[in-house]
């Protein structure tokens, strides 16, 4: 392989770490070495400890015990601030940034060699300059808050960029990085490492992990596993070292005929948070048995039309029906007894609420309900037992029941938020990017959840930035852009991924094929 | 006209003075995303340390050196407990004003019914000469005209400087502030020290120039005033100018039209700055204030634990 090392001397040498959280190890005496002009893979399922172990490398979190050195010196950070000295960088898997500030002003944060006088000008043109080098396009001027997700990823990147670090950890860069955004992010990490950089690369994505590393190591149960080298491994075997048994990458889909129509919207009209138009006379209807998929780039409405069917967005125009009942501005709380449930994609701000514990976030949807609650008291002897069961039947990894779930891994959060939503029979999900961080087997376990449920009679729609999920699971397929319907595919696996990528851009699908909803 | 708007504005910046210093040091403090709200006991003591020390050693400058001191020194009590223990900062904030208030009342006992000569009036060469403005804004003390250069360092130092910039993203974002390697508690540190002694001398201002001379609870809820000034002006150092202006001259006129007899009963008039406050909160919440350069520090009363997740 071409792993080449400059020196048989490592980098980073990482021995024995160990880290616990309120008695959960998360890191269980975890040995990891990283050599420059690598690009090393961290791979394990969710909650496995990587995160954790990186924000040691990173001065974040401070090891109960074991070794650290840096370039052959013996390292015990006591704060991020002596692993930058060491010349460790680290784009945070939530991003580290300033909501309120500017971008330009975020890039330069805590920079030293920044005159106390900040010459503005000479700054931006430079973040102007570093952008288009590494084809990450950024307006310097925008408030982080304005910008998306997706923008968000590109400056957190180069704000690291900016920072010359001889280590760079990418912990789940790619998440939400569009296709075309990936290439030049790898392009990138590429070159710092013919440069002789370290580059330790955390992913879910096996197939990114196959193309850019050259060694991989991975993590169970906050233990490693193994190091292996990436050409003398395949998918399939690493995946299996995550999970620890065999793992089927495939998702067999029963056929069913859609029942009767659940849940039908004519003439959909919704307004975004700045106002705009962000859903323009959109009709669907999902039918019993059947699973909607939605595709489009992020940004095309996608968000507002699912927080309209939830009964979250008022609609400016247009209506909501379920069976007979007309939902048109209905409270959130009418569509939660009607049956409608919601997994939407920002898990810490609409989905769970941080700073309360897995039993209380468990019944954010039925606290009202006989028997969690009778008056104004709540039984909290049946709410224990009602979390219990979600926990154990969607594996969440928790330290306690009584952890706020902010300190939950990001597929934990997401498989308790599942829990939740699906522990009675639902009529209709909407789900948004339901796997979005989730390991190889929660990614599986939930598309087999979603699954199940069409089977039982639930209609759901599905939004998915990944082709290839919606692609395998929807009965049909609708394209979105600029908050219209280019089209909805009836015989979605038929058609091909480019046709799909036409209508994504702005084609409408000619009239033969496109069937009314 | 102008012969009784002159003498009224002049007085207002006189009254509002105090006010703004108080303003101003909060702002720094809360910049850093702790809240004091301990700020009518700070004034106090620095009343009654800015005046007993000017009346033991003759020397305004001593006095006011001395309230800034113990100013900082009494809200170390404060940053300890919030930023060190993470303890909730209004009860703390609370616990100072009343210490405060209690210690210079006890203190200051026998220093009642004395005066001092205080601080001196002097009218600023060129600038004093302008026709009204001069008389208006140039022609106090010495300590007036450092509030004008404080308001606009502070506008600087926030919106110019890479160490305002470190210290907006302190009270924005500790979490990232501190994953770029600055120090957060050492930051909040500083500055709730530095705020805490601005705000003393504020009290200071009233005994050493103001008054002249030491009375119990001389402050009288100015450092309320201020603490609501701070929303007032939106974390802005010029707007906390105006603001405190605004009060100086309410109660300036109030003075002048209690003097002059007027029927409007005196309570009517002191309510007056209160509804203004209020008015001003509501139009604010009802406008987004999110992203501004100036605007609510995000993590405002909240301690810093690097270890917890968000
Ligand atoms: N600050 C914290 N306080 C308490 N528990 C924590 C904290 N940080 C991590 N944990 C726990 O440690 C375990 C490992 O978390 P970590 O974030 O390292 O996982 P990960 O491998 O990065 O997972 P993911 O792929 O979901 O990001 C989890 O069970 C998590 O709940
Ligand atoms: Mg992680």
């Amino acid at each position: 392989m071409n792993v080449r090392m400059s020196s048989d001397r490592p980098l980073v040498k990482m021995q024995s770490i160990v880290k616990s959280f309120s008695g959960f190890k998360a890191n269980d005496s975890i040995s990891f070495e990283l050599f420059s002009g690598e690009v090393h893979a961290l791979l394990g399922e969710n909650g496995a400890g990587k995160t954790t172990l990186m924000n040691i490398l990173s001065g974040l979190y401070i090891p109960d015990g074991g070794n650290l050195s840096v370039n052959d010196i013996e390292q015990d950070f006591s704060s991020p601030r002596d692993a930058i000295h060491a010349g460790i960088g680290m784009v945070h898997q939530h991003f580290m940034l300033v909501p309120s500030q500017t971008v330009w002003e975020n890039m330069i944060l805590g920079l030293s060699e920044v005159p106390q006088f900040l010459p503005k000008k000479k700054i931006q043109s430079r973040i102007r300059e570093i952008s288009e080098h590494y084809g990450l396009s950024v307006d310097p001027h925008a408030r982080i808050w304005q910008l998306s997700i997706g923008e968000q990823q590109r400056v957190a990147i180069l704000k690291m960029l900016f920072r010359d670090a001889g280590v760079l950890i990418l912990d789940e860069p790619t998440a939400v990085l569009t296709p075309q955004e990936t290439v030049k992010l790898f392009l990138t990490v590429r070159q710092m490492k013919s440069e002789g950089k370290g580059i330790i690369f955390i992913s879910h994505k096996l197939d990114e992990v196959m193309d850019l590393s050259d060694r991989v190591t991975v993590l169970r149960k906050g233990k490693n596993v193994g190091t292996v080298k990436t050409g003398e491994v395949t998918k399939e075997k690493l995946a299996e070292m995550m999970v620890g048994t065999k793992v089927s990458f495939s998702v067999s889909k029963q056929k069913l005929s859609p029942g009767r129509p659940l849940l039908s919207a004519e003439k959909m009209k919704v307004i975004n948070d700045r106002g705009l138009c962000a859903v323009n006379d959109i009709s669907l209807e999902i039918k019993e048995n059947e699973i909607l998929g939605i595709a489009g780039i992020a940004g095309n409405g996608q968000t507002e039309l699912c927080e309209a069917l939830v009964g979250l967005r008022n609609l400016k125009s247009g209506s909501i029906r379920l069976g007979n009942k007309i939902l048109t501005k209905a409270s959130p709380k009418t569509f939660i007894s009607a049956g409608i449930r919601y997994i939407p994609a920002d898990r810490k701000g609409t989905g769970l609420i941080p700073n309360m514990d897995v039993n209380e976030n468990s019944i954010l949807k039925r606290y009202w309900q006989v028997p969690v609650s009778r008056g104004i008291t709540i039984n909290w002897k049946i709410v224990f037992e009602f979390a219990k069961t979600i926990v154990e039947k969607f594996h969440v990894d928790t330290p306690s029941m009584l952890t706020p779930v902010r300190n939950l891994s990001g597929g934990n959060l997401q498989k308790l938020m599942l829990g939740r939503e699906l522990s009675d029979t639902p009529a209709v999900i909407v789900a948004v990017h339901p796997t979005w961080g989730l390991d190889v087997a929660a990614t599986n376990f939930v598309r087999k959840v979603l699954l199940k449920e069409r089977e039982r009679g639930a209609g759901i729609l599905l939004v998915s930035e990944d082709l290839d999920e919606l692609l395998s699971l929807s009965d049909r397929l609708a394209v979105i852009h600029k908050g219209q319907f280019m089209g909805i595919l009836n015989e979605p696996s038929g058609v091909s991924a480019e046709s799909i990528g036409m209508m994504m851009a702005g084609t409408k699908l000619d009239p033969e094929n496109e069937v009314c909803a | 006209m102008l012969d009784i708007l002159v003498p009224i504005l002049s007085a207002a910046v006189r009254s509002g003075t105090p006010i703004l210093y108080a303003t101003l040091g909060e702002i720094l403090t809360e910049k850093s995303g702790v809240m004091n709200l301990g700020l009518e006991g700070l004034m106090l003591m620095g009343a009654f340390t800015g005046f007993s020390v000017t009346f033991s050693t003759g020397s305004p400058w001593l006095g006011i050196l001395a309230a800034f001191i113990v100013g900082a020194l009494l809200t170390t009590v404060h940053a300890f407990l919030c930023i060190t223990m993470g303890a909730n900062q209004v009860v703390s904030g609370l616990a100072l004003t009343m210490i405060g208030t209690g210690a210079s009342s006890l203190l200051g006992r026998s220093y009642i019914g004395e005066t001092i000569d205080g601080l001196e009036k002097f009218t600023v060469p060129i600038l004093g000469r302008i026709p009204f403005l001069g008389d208006i804004l140039f022609s106090h003390d010495a300590m007036v005209y450092i509030s004008y250069i404080l308001v606009f360092l502070l506008w600087w130092f926030f919106s110019m400087t890479r160490e305002g910039l470190n210290l907006r993203a302190i009270g924005d974002s500790p979490r990232t502030a501190d994953s770029v390697g600055l120090n957060v508690k050492r930051v909040r540190y500083i500055y709730t020290l530095i705020g805490g002694g601005i705000v003393a001398v504020g009290g200071a201002y009233m005994s050493v120039a103001y008054t002249k001379m030491w009375g119990d609870l001389m402050t009288a809820g100015r450092g309320w005033i201020a603490v609501a000034l701070v929303i007032f002006a939106i974390w802005h150092p010029l707007r906390a100018a105006f603001g405190a202006y605004l009060f100086g001259g309410v109660e300036a006129s109030q003075l002048r039209l209690q003097a002059a007899g007027t029927t409007i009963p005196t309570p009517l008039l002191l309510m007056l700055p209160y509804v203004l406050t209020i008015i001003v909160l509501v139009i604010i919440s009802v406008r987004k204030g999110k992203g501004l350069l100036f605007g609510a520090p995000a993590s405002l009363g909240q301690p810093f634990y690097r270890e917890e997740r968000e």
